[in-house]
């Protein structure tokens, strides 16, 4: 009986294995991989690059000792930290919040000019911000125009450059978070605030805000994820430069595997931010389970 | 009723609002000015020369049919993969459901740049580098954790009831999954297909990374190659070629907005 019935569970469960098999082959295989090949030395051309040697946890070694990585790391918790948690997540919020006061005619184009940015191809939005950003681009245009000294902001401030360009590309994913969010409040709850006497600020501090905080701790965690693995942007505008002043970790990954050929080395710093990654995706886990009684 | 219409909230959602748009200003403007630069400015001779220039096979047809292909295969790989995949974990109840939901939602958030570099190294050792196949099959799995997850909430929205009268007339799981299931969630399986192809259309850094001759790079690499990242680049053309290849997905997230609020909600809150 028992093995009838395992024997139909296995059967029933067959066609997950078309999704199962892809997802182990294409994503579970290269995070395995590359713990192992960060051991090695396999490189991107010559003798190492078909048959790589093993060196243990010389990248490691390498990779403490290098002064640039715990640059990156640390340009990484800035990018992350001004342009997701800060930048996309409390404008998204604002924007959220005052959609809600402002006539429907102009909250709807604003949204629609945010979630332009958004979805337009990753490469297209690079090529745009690079533009706006550069020396004789519309920045300066403006700035000029208020009587402002002309600034090359992708050479002196980079970091600034491609943190306000994550937040135009990215904020229209927390906006379409808190509307939803703000949406499913109870009107009832701000109405007797009202009546109490609380102002907006009150209101918003201590009645929507704390409803819809399950929304607010799911959304800085997946914008962090989606900022840790911004890659085109950076790239396209400052390709990691001037001197490693934008470096993040996924810039200086490619680099090292693709510019450096040394592809055990690029992949100990992938592995650092798969780890990193991880972490975050563990604790994003546990946040839905907390939410999910 | 709360008041709504409030004038600085319009003020200032149309000065952010404009801070949006200004950087895609220049592209509207670039792309009808012959002497485009990186300065936003109205074209003082406007015309379709830029669009006339990159009109050729070499520069626009391979390229975007490239990425169709690519899209189109990632998206059909995809939703029959989910489709299948969501089918036992919506109907049948077992412990395998909760961790394998669960996995899949972790799969989600694994940084997809982070592995780059190491699917570069297990391409290479596998021979699949520069094969579109295997980059299309790449893509669909990373696109497979949120699809199942979204086909798995559509499908769970389907009674089981209408499913119940049909084996009772004698059709098989399989027949009631194609005759009955399958068409009331048409709607959703369009949504998913939509959104792995606006996402596999807009990706630059996995065919940058796997698909390394001309013949096989997608619009989103031809672009960054072609027109050169710095110095003396036609800014016009590059300008009008954006559009030209911006378009389909423009299109296609209008088609999906318009259609099902909802459902792009839904996709929204657990995009990886």
């Amino acid at each position: 009986m028992a093995a009838t019935h395992r024997g139909r569970q296995v059967v029933r469960y067959l066609p997950v294995l078309p999704a199962a098999v892809l997802l182990l082959v294409f994503l579970a295989g290269p995070v395995l991989w590359a713990f192992h090949a960060s051991m090695t030395n396999v490189g991107l051309t010559g003798r190492h690059a078909r048959n790589p040697e093993w060196v243990g946890l010389e990248n490691y070694q390498r990779l403490v000792q290098d002064p640039v990585f715990p640059l990156s790391l640390g340009l990484t918790v800035l990018f992350v930290a001004g342009s997701a948690v800060l930048g996309q997540n409390v404008l998204g919020l604002a924007l959220a919040v005052l959609m809600r006061r402002a006539r429907p005619a102009v909250s709807a184009t604003v949204g629609t000019a945010v979630v332009a940015a958004w979805v337009l191809p990753e490469i297209v939005a690079a090529f745009a911000a690079y533009a706006f950003f550069s020396r004789d681009g519309t920045l300066n245009q403006l700035l000029g125009g208020l009587g402002q000294p002309e600034t090359d902001w992708l050479y002196t401030v980079p970091m600034a450059a491609v943190v306000l360009a994550n937040v135009w590309r990215g904020t229209a994913f927390s906006m379409l978070v808190y509307r939803a969010a703000l949406n499913g409040v109870p009107a009832e709850l701000t109405e007797a605030a009202q009546m109490d006497g609380a102002g907006a600020w009150q209101r918003l501090a201590y009645i929507t805000l704390p409803v819809i905080r399950g929304s607010i701790a799911t959304n800085l965690m997946l914008v962090t994820l989606q900022t840790l693995a911004v890659f085109t942007l950076i790239w396209v505008m400052t390709a990691g430069g001037p001197a490693n002043g934008s470096t993040t970790l996924p810039v200086l990954a490619y680099q090292e595997a693709f510019k450096f050929g040394d592809i055990g080395y690029g992949t100990a710093v992938a592995t650092v931010l798969i780890v990193i990654g991880g972490v975050f995706g563990a604790a994003y886990l546990r946040l839905l389970r907390e939410q999910r009684p | 009723m709360k008041p709504r219409g409030s004038t600085w909230a319009d003020v200032v959602l149309l000065l952010v609002g404009a801070c949006f748009v200004l950087p895609l200003l220049w592209l509207v403007f670039g792309s009808l000015d012959p002497a485009a630069g990186h300065a936003t400015r109205v074209p003082q001779q406007p015309g379709l020369g830029n669009f006339a220039a990159v009109f050729t096979p070499g520069l626009l047809f391979l390229p975007l049919w490239n990425s169709f292909l690519l899209s189109t295969g990632t998206g059909l790989v995809t939703v029959v993969a989910a489709v299948l995949a969501a089918y036992p974990l919506s109907r049948y109840r077992s412990r395998f459901n909760t961790p394998f939901m669960y996995g899949i939602l972790f799969g989600t958030c694994l940084p997809v740049t982070a592995i780059m570099v190491p699917v570069y190294g297990l391409f290479v050792q596998l021979r699949l580098l520069d094969s579109m196949p295997a980059t299309v099959l790449f893509l669909a799995a990373t696109s497979l954790p949120m699809a199942i997850w979204m086909t798995r909430n559509f499908m769970d929205g389907v009674p089981l009831a209408l499913e119940e009268a049909a084996w009772v007339d004698g059709a098989s799981r399989l027949a009631a999954l194609r005759a009955i299931v399958l068409p009331l969630m048409r709607p959703g399986l369009g949504v998913v297909f939509i959104f792995v192809f606006i996402q596999a259309w807009g990706n630059f850094f996995v065919p940058f990374v796997l698909l390394l001759s001309e013949s096989s790079q997608p619009a989103a690499v031809s672009i960054f190659s072609f027109f050169g990242q710095h110095g003396a680049v036609a800014y016009g053309q590059l300008a009008a070629f954006s559009i030209l290849y911006s378009v389909p997905v423009l299109a296609l997230y209008v088609v999906v907005a318009r259609g099902s609020g909802n459902a792009l909600a839904l996709s929204g809150a657990v995009r990886g």
